[in-house]
Order: structure tokens, then sequence, then C-alpha cells
């Protein structure tokens, strides 16, 4: 019978081409039409060090990083060690038997990969050896990896067919090794490949794309984990006139360059890991007081402090919404997918230039850096906002930036330097044209201001299924894939329970709360202590309680399904005491 | 009340050398505006916390665009309005406290970067808006309301700082010659790069010292300021550095060097970097 779904995963010391093999392994199954999703986990360190990185490839879209290893390839004993738990009955390890060796009789067997390579004339060559054994136990026809290996290597070079041929050979020894030892872990299916065009993206690049794409002219940031891949990005990509990117001295000079180029006419943004973020608390109120556009992308480690800078976790939620002192709660947005990365970093701009004030973009660790194959962008249809730039000359003086409200669906025009209505941003309370006040009356009616202007956000979409299910299961950001795999499950054990979603966590858009907030019961898995979503959806009178887990790791999609299960349960069974179901 | 607000609830005190600050920098900024003919707006005025700082409610006549940000954080805000928009005559206003306690670690990198803005620092050697504590130049041993048996920390020697992070243009000069100190403000806004105007601006209140930059004869109390010698270069850092081992206050250019700015660097090495469109970008990550 054949598999439609299979999880390898490759571990061993950083720098054994655990990663390599990995990526290697995910472009040959993208590229003849499998789904994949990659997951790694490594230290923070700069090299060495236990390293894993995984595959998970589908005949369909991939929902989350997968529960049980179908085939473990281990580089080294304690790699082994470390990850035989996660290994299913009936799955397989390949061992590296240049550095250990196990008792013969077990679900294992060892290849010489360095060896076998150096056989090929090409020593780089290992990786292939090892995705040709993988290829092997699967079934997955060696065809795939020798096209995936001719397009890597035709780089118009002398020495390209060398190197394809080389390649090839270590593709057909590593199946050979894998034949020989006996082994067979499953057949997989034939790919189903998309009708669209596809791109292989991370989350982090895709974010950095959206934000380009949506007209990004200035990014500033500073070097930190896991957000530094933003940078780096921009540094590469945001060129030629009219673009400015920076690496600043400090997470304080970031976020003032980035209001300070809202504030000149600019659509600016940085990305920052959780202890950049609270720097940038004391910014994010000025940008907010003042009403001065700008995008902050956190992308969440474990935490406090340093915390845990290479993990996965979902505690920055609280910090993001209400980052600074004072009244403030500022608009985010958190993607759930790689593809949903895209469309947040665009739409963050958009919102920013909308509702002139700054918007925080959530991704995390698990989401950051990992690839998958999501639908190509189609850019025609992305839409694009602008700043409504005040242009009228009559009055130089006269114009009030900060007067009684917006007009209709849309901002009052904002004056930027060298234009009319020149005025003062101020984060002290102020009066219509930016001075200084300490009158009640300014306080309230600006304190009101900015807040009724995240009306113009709440039309955000969203995901609602089997809503007339008095029980919703909700995740947020990048547990949404396993959550989804989870409640799928609920579902076909026959559970009435629903489904919602969104990526605008704030202002959430204005049907789906009054949705949620006629829930019985609205369940939220997420990655933290104190159940920070389901806190905040209290707050707003939606009757939610948190499923969390603080490992530093995502969900499990078959743990989570069963701790769902149970609070669905113990829900429906309350009901029934409760004499309202019978 | 500000000239346009009759509102506005913040005032200086009597005496205050911001006054004759503000004045100087209106009269810098409007020769500025003639010279380079450029309209009144193409002026960013970004202002820290602090007496000073509300200087840019209170600048009289045409009003140029102002940004009052956050304690410390002037130069953070002023590099991202001038590398997002480097036609804009962007100026700092800001006080010894803001400056170079809470944010002195911005003074570095831009003077490194060799930004090309002007900072108009004044100097009363007090944090006078929340009445009367010790700041970085607060001479040691002074009494202040969190010093009150005496200053324990030696007080800061901000030219010398200047000097030693490799400030393009340093000025300095004091509260009561405004038209001088205007025509220092206007070179300093000229120059290319990185330019600070540090002013001795007395807190009539708290630390009232225009008897010692004076000096009074009758008491016999010699001036503290004095007029930079007319054969001082200021393009030499060995005449800048014994300039500023002589006690007192200079007034004037105390040191002046042509660098490239970031801005130059940036159209230099990035702006000719062939510009990738976001569908180039998409594409280069097909499958």
């Amino acid at each position: 019978m054949q598999s439609i779904d299979f999880l390898i995963r490759f571990a061993g010391d950083g720098g054994q081409g655990v990663v390599t093999s990995a990526e290697a392994f995910a472009r040959t199954a993208a590229q003849v039409g499998y789904y994949v999703q990659t997951f790694s986990t490594f230290p923070s360190q700069i090299l060495g060090g236990p390293t894993m990185s995984q595959v998970r490839i589908s005949t369909k879209t991939v929902l989350s990083a997968g529960d049980q290893v179908d085939i473990l390839v281990a580089f080294n004993k304690y790699a082994y060690d470390t990850h035989l738990e996660d290994l299913r009955a009936g799955g397989v390890t390949i061992y590296n038997a240049e550095d250990f060796q196990l008792p013969p009789g077990g679900p294992y067997f060892g290849m010489k990969v360095d060896e076998i390579a150096k056989s090929t004339g090409n020593a780089r060559a290992a990786n292939m050896v090892v995705i040709g054994a993988v290829a092997s136990l699967i079934d997955m026809p060696l065809d795939y990896i020798e096209a995936y290996v001719k397009k890597r290597f035709s780089r118009g070079r002398p020495e390209d067919q060398q190197i394809i041929e080389s390649n090839i050979k270590a593709i057909r020894l590593g199946a050979e090794g894998a034949r020989t030892s006996g082994f067979h872990v499953g057949q997989l299916a034939p790919p189903t490949p998309p009708t669209y065009p596809q791109i292989m993206i991370t989350g982090n690049a895709a974010l950095a794309l959206g934000a380009t794409a949506a007209g990004l002219d200035f990014y500033v940031g500073y070097p930190i984990s896991p957000a530094t891949t933003v940078l780096v990005w921009m540094e590469q990509n945001l060129v030629g006139k009219g673009k400015f990117v920076y690496q600043v001295s400090s997470e304080i000079e970031a976020i003032g360059g980035i209001i300070g180029a809202g504030f000149a006419g600019k659509k600016s943004m940085t990305a920052t890991a959780g202890p950049g973020l609270s720097l940038m608390s004391e910014g994010l109120g000025l940008a907010w007081m003042a009403e001065l556009p700008c995008v902050v992308v956190d992308v969440q480690r474990g935490g406090p402090a340093t915390g845990l800078p290479t993990k996965t976790e979902q505690s920055d939620l609280l910090a993001c919404m209400h980052p600074a002192h004072g009244d403030v709660k500022l608009p985010v947005i958190a993607p759930g997918s790689v593809e949903e990365c895209f469309y947040a970093g665009a739409q963050a701009l958009n919102w920013a230039e909308r509702y002139q004030g700054p918007v925080i973009v959530i991704n995390e660790f698990q989401q950051a850096e990992r690839t998958e194959n999501i639908r190509k962008p189609d850019l025609s249809k992305l839409k694009v906002e602008n700043r409504h730039v005040y242009k009228s000359d009559n009055g130089q003086d006269g114009f009030k930036r900060y007067q009684d409200w917006f007009a209709g669906e849309e901002m009052l025009p904002m004056p930027l330097p060298g234009g009319p209505g020149a005025y003062a941003a101020n984060g002290s309370e102020h009066d219509e044209i930016g001075d200084t006040t300490h009158l009640p009356r300014h306080h309230v009616r600006l304190t009101e201001r900015r807040f009724a202007k995240m009306k113009l956000l709440s039309d955000g979409h969203y995901e609602a299924e089997h809503a007339d299910s008095p029980v919703l299961v909700m995740p947020w950001g990048a547990t949404k894939g396993v959550a989804r795999e989870a409640y799928e499950a609920l579902r076909k054990q026959g559970l009435n329970v629903g489904w919602a979603y969104t990526m605008f966590l704030n202002p959430l858009p204005e049907k789906l709360l009054k949705l949620l907030q006629q829930k019985e019961l609205v369940i939220v898995p997420e990655l933290n202590y104190q159940g920070q979503w389901s806190g905040l959806l209290r707050w707003q009178d939606v009757k939610a309680k948190s499923i969390t887990q603080y490992t530093g790791l995502p969900f499990k999609a078959g743990e989570l399904t069963q701790r769902l299960a149970e609070r669905v349960r113990r829900h429906t069974s309350s009901r029934r005491d409760a004499g309202v179901i019978t | 009340m500000s000239a346009r607000n009759p509102e506005y609830d913040f005032k200086w005190c009597p005496g205050c050398g911001d006054f004759g600050v503000r004045r100087a920098l209106e009269w810098a900024l409007e020769a500025y505006d003639a010279r380079h003919e450029q309209r009144h707006s193409m002026n960013v005025i970004v202002a820290g916390i602090g007496c000073s700082g509300n200087m840019v409610h209170l600048l009289e006549g045409e009003q140029p665009f102002g940004l009052h940000g956050i304690h410390g954080r002037t130069l953070p805000l002023a590099f991202g309005v001038k590398m997002s928009r480097p036609e804009l005559n962007t100026v700092v206003v800001a006080g010894d406290g803001d400056f170079l306690s809470i944010g002195a670690e911005h003074v570095g990198p831009q003077a490194q970067r060799n930004l090309d803005i002007a900072c108009v620092i004044m100097d009363n050697g007090v944090y006078g808006l929340t009445k009367g504590q010790s700041s970085p130049t607060t001479v040691i041993g002074a009494k202040t309301t969190s010093t009150p048996y005496g200053k324990i920390e030696q007080e800061l020697n901000p030219l010398k700082l200047y000097m030693a992070m490799g400030v393009t243009f340093i000025g300095s000069h004091y509260s009561s010659k405004p038209r001088d100190l205007a025509k220092l403000i206007d070179q300093a806004m000229d120059h290319k790069g990185f330019a600070i105007v540090h002013v001795q601006s007395p807190c009539t209140t708290y630390n009232d010292t225009y008897e010692q930059l004076k000096g009074d004869p009758k008491k016999g109390i010699p001036p503290l300021v004095y007029d930079i010698p007319v054969d001082h270069d200021p393009t030499s850092r060995q005449a800048a550095a014994d300039l500023l081992d002589r006690p007192g206050i200079p007034l004037g250019v105390i040191y002046r060097s042509e660098q490239p700015t970031l801005e130059d660097r940036q159209d230099e090495i990035r702006s000719k970097v062939k510009a990738k469109t976001a569908e180039q970008l998409v594409a280069s990550y097909s499958l």
C-alpha cells in the first residue's frame, strides 16, 4: 500500500551536512510536485553542536512539522540516542558507520557515507549518498534526485558535468547500500503536483519579500536570532535609488530610525526578537502617540531576557499588543504559514499607511527558518496602499493634523516635511497642531481618537468552519498548521467542534469577534505558560481557554489532538450535566 | 503659551539661556533658507526631552516641521529623517542630560557614519525640568537636589568627548551672544557631516552660571568664555586638542574636517547596485 506522507529526519553535529541534506531532499521532492515542510533546531553557537533538520513530504499540503519519524539519518551516536524516541515502529535508522557502530539485529543499518562519496571522486557528494539511501527506502524514483542534481549544478562552468556525474554516482551508490541492507520503510505515492506556479521559501524571506512588494523604502535592524535573516535579506535585496538599509547600533536606534523615516513620509520597517522588542517599547509608544507609520516584526523565540534564542515559543503576544506604558494597544498581524508571512509583510505596511501608526507583525522561530513550497504570489493582484498626504497649500500653519476626526473611510491627510502644513509630531500629549498640552479635554479627545482609528483596520480576512458548533478551536500564529491537523482529526472522530482562525489579532475582524462572543467555549492551543491569547479574548467577552505548552518546541499533532478531544468532551459532559443537551 | 498657541502650557524661566539659543536658531534657519533658496518647511527640528527640547514649540515666525520624541533619542530619530529624506535640513536640539547622559550611546555611531545633520546642544549643567538634579556636566562637588552633600562623580568634558568620537564639526558658544551663535549654527548646518554646536545656556533657577561665563571685573571674577585666537587652525586635530586643554569655554569653531558623509558612501556603493524589482525577487524563489 502506498503512503502519502513521510517524515525524514537528519541529525548530527552542525557542519556534518545535516541541514544541506534536508534542504536538498526537500527541493528534490518539491520540484516533482510533492508538498514539503522543513523544520530545524540548532544550538546558539557558531559551529557544531547537536543539530537536526527534518523534511516532511506529502502528496497534499503539509500542515505541521510532523510527529513520528519514518527514517532517521544519524550522523553520530549522540544524534541516534537523542532522536530514537521519535522514530515510529517500523521506521529505520541509517547511521554513519564511520562515526559509530551499533550491534547487529536492530531496525538500522550503517553506511560509510564519506568513503562512498570519495569513491565517486567528489568528497562533497556525501549528502547525495544519504539522499539516495533515503529515496530507496521509500521507493522514490532516483530520477527525481538526478533531475534535482542536474538543475542544481548546471551553472555554465566547465566542471559542471563532472560534478553532476559524481553526484549521480553517489545517489546510486547510496540507493544500492540501502537495498543491500534489506530494509524497506514504505512506498511513496506518486506526487499530485499543484496546478498553480510555486515558489520555495522560508517564512522570514517571505515576510521580507511581502514588505518589499508593498513598497518598503527604509529598513534598519540589529542582529538578533531569529530575526537576523530579515536584516541580511534586506541588505542584499532592498537596493537601488531611494532605498535605504542599514545595520544600526541597537534596537533603540532601529525603532528611532523607522519612526523618523515614517514621519518623513517613507514606508519603514525593522525586525527583531523579544529582547529587541523590549528595547523598542518606549519608541513604539511614541509612534502610537504621535501617530507615525512604521512596522516592527517580532520573530519570537523563547523568553524572557535572553531566554531560548534558537527555540520556538508564542510568549511575546502581550508584549507585542501592549508594548508600551500608558494606554496603548497596537495593531498585530500574526501569520500562520509561510505563505501568510508574505501577505502579513505586505498588509502590515498597508495598515501603517492607512491608520498612520505603528503595526506589529509576529513571526516565530519555527516558521521563520522553515522552508515550504507555496503558491507563487501574484503581484498584479497585491493591494498596495499609500499614505494620504496633505497637499493643499492654502494655509501654511492653518492645517491641524490632530483635529477632530478622520474623514469618512480614511484618515485626514498627513503633512510631510518639505510640504505644507508644518506641525510638531509630539510624544507629549498635544493639541490639534501637536503642541504640548496637559488639559484634560485634549487628553480625552486624543486618547479616544487613537483607539477609534483602529476601526479602519477591522476588515481583515478570517476562516470559520462548522461555526454553528458550540465549541471552536482557534489557534494563532505558527500553531495554525498543527492545530488544523488536530482539528481535522477531531472532526473525523465525530466531535462537534468548529474552527476559527485569523492572522489579524488586533483589531479582530468585526464579524469574527461577534461570532466568537456567541460561543460556549473557544479553545486556544498556544505555546506559552499564561495562555496569552485566550486572556486577550476573554478581555473581549469571549469565553476562551488555552491549551498550553512551553517546552521551546512546537506542538505535536497527535498529542494536541488528544488534549483537544479531552477538553471538548469535558465541555460536552458539563453541558449534559447542566441540561443543555440530553 | 507659544507664539501660535495660547494654550501651550510650558514656559522657560525669566533669563533662561534657551531664549537666546532660540533666537539664534531662528536667525540661522532664515539665513540657511535664503542661501539655499529653500522653503522653510524643508527644515526638520528633532527635539529632545527637557527644557531645551520645548524650543520646537516656541519658535516664532514661520514654523519648520518638528519631531518632539522621547528622552535621549533625538539622534536615532534624526538618523531616520535624514537617511530617508537626505534633502531635508535636519537639526537636533537637546540638552546636556538628554544628549550626554541617557542619549550618549548614540553620539559615537552617528560620528562614525558622519551623518549629515547639525546638533545644537544646550548645556546648563543641571536637570532643570525635573527641578535641579545633577547632570553629566554638573561639576564635581556641586550640591543639587540629587547630590545634597555634593556630587561625587567627575564632570564630563563634552568637547573632548566629541573630539574623541570623531565628530567632524565641533563648535562651542554661549547663549548671550545670539548673533554670533546664529552664525556658528548656520556654519554647522552647512557643514557636510555630523556637526555639534555645544552651547552654554545657563539655568537661572538651578545653575546660574552667567557671572562665571561673562566674568565680573568688579568682583575680580575672570570670564570663562574666550574668543578662539584668529590663528587657530580648526582643520588640525592637534590644534583643536591643544585648545581644549586650555581652561575656559572657547567661542567659535574648534574643529572641522571634510569627510564623506553616510549619504555620500551610500550613493557610492549601495545606490549603484542594480535595483531588484519585486517580480524579480519573487521569481528568484521559483522551484
